[in-house]
């Protein structure tokens, strides 16, 4: 039983993350129509944000401490950030120590202005154009974006980890009954669950309870008439491409302290993420949400090792396979509407 | 051994005679021989051609080649301070080039894939005449490449390859390995891990799912088990995974107290630092501290993993600290010209091209069977890793390992790492026909034409 609620666990924080970037996905798909392969790279981009900022935050100067030596003999040179010449040690290391959830500020005006920038600058060009010539683009385009990203900070991983406080790991399992120690689960993975699911609910919210979100929504589902009624639906959309950039580039930004963000990072996400998009149903926010959560979990039991000895390999593949039995059953997905990609 | 009909005796007995009597050698035993072994050198230049990762997940560490190689031409052709020059016990090189010879270089991208890597390879054989071909961040390349450099003809000398295969199932006549391999890495850590953590334990397994993972596993498990330790539970996972957690978990739920990690790069970084979030290091299992296991350690990848490497163990093929001459003279070569400290990649790529090098002198030829004859057997010393063999039946290099545990103190960025033991080679050295190197056999060198 304890494995079991462990497994659930884990796969609500992948699912958490999946459901983000479909979320995404689904926003720009169900609003201009577009299938943009670049969502991963916004993803990597707004992890690179967290890492960017942690770089601001620790720009140094040089002080030669006379007593030590560096690797050549030499006097070290220590790098001490300038925020201790403004702050003092004590809250300079704090205000370093916080620099991921400081990045969300930091990581939502970038991120909506690379949204505008890339919808403005290229995928509006693409928009009566076929399908696969948008995915053409937005994989390009994706390319593109991960090397500039590797040309200005390498290959390799590099770690942004949590605020100190969220290090460390709560023992459900003493909570629940089960032994202590039994079912542990790390802070920062409790909060990046409830982070999405603060952000989901907000997107939600804001195309549900206000004006500009019905006027979207009826652009959604009917997007000529919407313009014959004289409101600049393009706008909107326009807006509304910067909003699932600003989501998929926060949950890059909460992704860190999970795993030290790399170039690529954006591309293992983006496969999965379409099928979460196309299991929930192309175009269904909810479907996309319910979707990302469910393959999450079931990757999560698929790794399970009882369930590998008696199906290997089945971990690598569950998701598809359950991708297709889906269509089989239920061609437009969990929650797909009638006549989306159909024509 | 590799099967030639090219013996050093030989070599230099018709040197000497055709020295004396100013007669012609066999087209393929004279340096300036343009025909009798592929791409034998036109002029007065020789091209190397150096495959490492310039793009894709090793680009750091192929980077980090690169310099290396870079430095080495520039040392063999006379430049800079000479490096390991002036250490390496073999005084063959003179800082002229080899054989009187120029060196130039040509590059390509491995990619870190085999067909991308073979391509490159081909290509700087074909097109741009490279005579010998070395680099690479992977076991998949290194055994890739080795083949079509056996087929094409021209010498191989590996990168960074741990697995045990690309000397043992894989290995060839024209190939090459300077690094470690996971049979060392398990040799020298059993008993640095018996000391520490004793001979009574429950040890788990996370494995790549791919042949460096397996040889790796089997290793670490092998000399573990002869220690007494269990093995609980060993798991594949796929290379492409990110997110460990899945993985991870169900260690909470085994009577494992050992994580072994037989992941490298990405997967070693997100996988360690995983395991250090579901707070492992912080367990107590049958009265006994959970502890968790690197089998082979990477600097420039352990970077990644940050604060997660403090206090765990693993084995490296090199490390910068070191404080022997060799080692010494490269990092200060290295250090002066780049501004900070070699990795290991870029250590035994080093080492493999100035080793090559040495060999052509030796052998006064560029002809991949006499460079083979000079290296099989061949001792040396003053390269960083003390007396060093280059066994002939398998062309695998015998040497110290270095055991390391991540430095709970850093002082810089590059201070990740502590050495906590230098293993004697004889306790790291196995037969030409362990089971683990079974099957395969070296064949006949290939010159190519």
């Amino acid at each position: 039983m304890d494995a079991i609620i462990l497994q659930i666990l884990n796969g609500l924080d992948k699912g958490s993350a999946y459901a983000l970037i479909a979320l995404g996905l689904t926003l720009i798909f169900g609003t201009l129509g577009v299938v943009n392969f670049a969502h991963g790279a916004l993803f990597m981009i707004g992890a690179f944000c967290a890492v960017t900022l942690s770089r601001i935050l620790t720009l140094s100067h040089e002080v030669v401490d006379e007593t030590r030596t560096d690797f050549l003999g030499n006097p070290l040179k220590v790098d001490v950030p300038y925020l201790y010449d403004i702050f003092g040690q004590t809250t300079g290391d704090a205000i370093i120590d916080w620099a991921v959830p400081i990045s969300i500020l930091f990581a939502i005006p970038v991120m909506v202005f690379i949204g505008f920038a890339m919808e403005r600058g290229l995928i509006k060009h693409f928009y009566k154009r076929p399908h696969a010539d948008q995915i053409l683009v937005t994989f390009g385009l994706a390319i593109v974006l991960q090397e500039i990203i590797k040309y200005f900070y390498g290959a390799n991983p590099i770690p942004t980890p949590a605020p100190s406080a969220f290090t460390g790991s709560f023992d459900f399992g003493a909570m629940l009954g089960f032994d202590p120690g039994s079912i542990i689960y790390p802070y920062w993975r409790i909060i990046y669950f409830m982070f999405a699911a603060v952000i989901i609910g907000a997107v939600f919210a804001f195309l549900q309870f206000t004006t500009f979100g019905m006027v979207v929504r009826a652009g959604m589902a009917d997007r000529e008439t919407v313009g014959l009624l004289g409101i600049n639906i393009d706008k909107r959309f326009t807006i509304m491409f910067g909003i699932a950039a600003a989501v998929a580039g926060l949950a890059g930004v909460m992704y860190t302290p999970i795993n030290s963000p790399n170039y690529h990072m954006g591309m293992d996400f983006l496969v999965l993420s379409f099928v979460v998009v196309v299991v929930g149903g192309m175009g269904s926010l909810p479907g996309a949400v319910l979707a990302g959560f469910l393959l999450g979990i079931l990757e999560s039991f698929a790794s399970m090792a009882i369930v590998l000895e008696t199906l290997p390999g089945i971990n690598q593949i569950i998701i598809y396979l359950v991708a297709i039995i889906i269509l089989l059953t239920r061609p437009r997905g969990l929650m797909g509407r009638k006549g989306v990609m159909e024509d | 051994m590799s099967n030639s009909n090219f013996t050093r005796r030989g070599l230099i007995r018709s040197g000497a005679v055709a020295g004396a009597a100013g007669i012609a050698l066999p087209t393929y035993l004279r340096a300036d021989a343009h025909a009798g072994y592929l791409n034998a050198p036109q002029g007065d230049t020789v091209t190397l051609g150096f495959n490492v990762p310039q793009s894709g997940p090793y680009a750091d560490e192929g980077a980090d080649e690169l310099r290396a190689y870079e430095l080495a031409v520039e040392h063999l052709n006379g430049g800079g301070d000479g490096g390991m020059l002036n250490t390496f016990t073999s005084k063959a090189l003179q800082g002229n080039g080899i054989l009187g010879k120029k060196v130039e270089y040509v590059t390509g991208d491995t990619q870190t894939k085999s067909d991308a890597a073979r391509a490159s390879a081909k290509s700087m054989i074909e097109k741009d005449g490279a005579v010998m071909i070395t680099g690479g961040s992977s076991s998949g390349v290194a055994v890739a490449v080795q083949a079509l450099c056996q087929e094409a003809g021209v010498i191989f000398m590996a990168g960074l390859t741990h697995s045990n295969d690309t000397t043992g199932k894989d290995k060839r006549a024209n190939g090459f390995r300077h690094f470690f391999n996971s049979y060392m890495s398990g040799a020298a850590l059993a008993p640095v891990l018996s000391n520490a953590y004793g001979n009574d334990r429950n040890a788990y397994h996370l494995t790549a799912d791919y042949n460096w993972g397996y040889t790796t596993e089997e290793a670490v498990r092998s000399s573990t088990e002869a220690l007494g330790w269990n093995t609980v539970n060993a798991v594949k996972t796929p290379l492409t995974a990110t997110d460990f957690s899945a993985y991870i978990t169900p260690v909470l739920q085994s009577d494992a107290d050992v994580l072994v990690l037989n992941h490298y790069g990405g997967n070693m970084v997100n996988s360690l630092t995983n395991a250090v979030q579901f707070g492992l290091r912080d367990r107590m299992v049958n009265g006994k501290q959970f502890e968790i296991i690197v089998p082979l350690y990477s600097r420039l990848m352990a970077k990644g993993a940050g604060a997660n490497v403090k206090g765990i163990f693993g084995s490296t093929n090199w490390h910068w600290s070191l404080q022997d001459p060799g080692s010494k003279a490269f990092v200060q070569s290295f250090g002066t010209k780049y501004g900070f400290p070699p990795s290991q990649a870029a250590h035994t790529c080093y080492v493999q091209a100035l080793l090559y090098a040495d060999a052509c002198e030796r052998a006064g030829t560029f002809n991949p069977c006499g460079v083979v004859e000079a290296l099989e057997g061949f001792e040396f010393d003053g390269m960083g890793n003390g007396p060093t063999l280059y066994r002939a039946e398998d062309h695998q290099c015998f040497k110290d390992v270095l055991v390391v545990k991540g430095k709970e103190n850093p002082t810089s960025e590059f201070d990740l790492l502590e050495i906590v033991e230098v293993t004697p080679v004889d306790q790291v050295t196995y037969a030409p026909d362990h089971p683990q190197f079974a099957g395969g056999s070296l064949g006949t060198c290939n010159p190519g034409a």
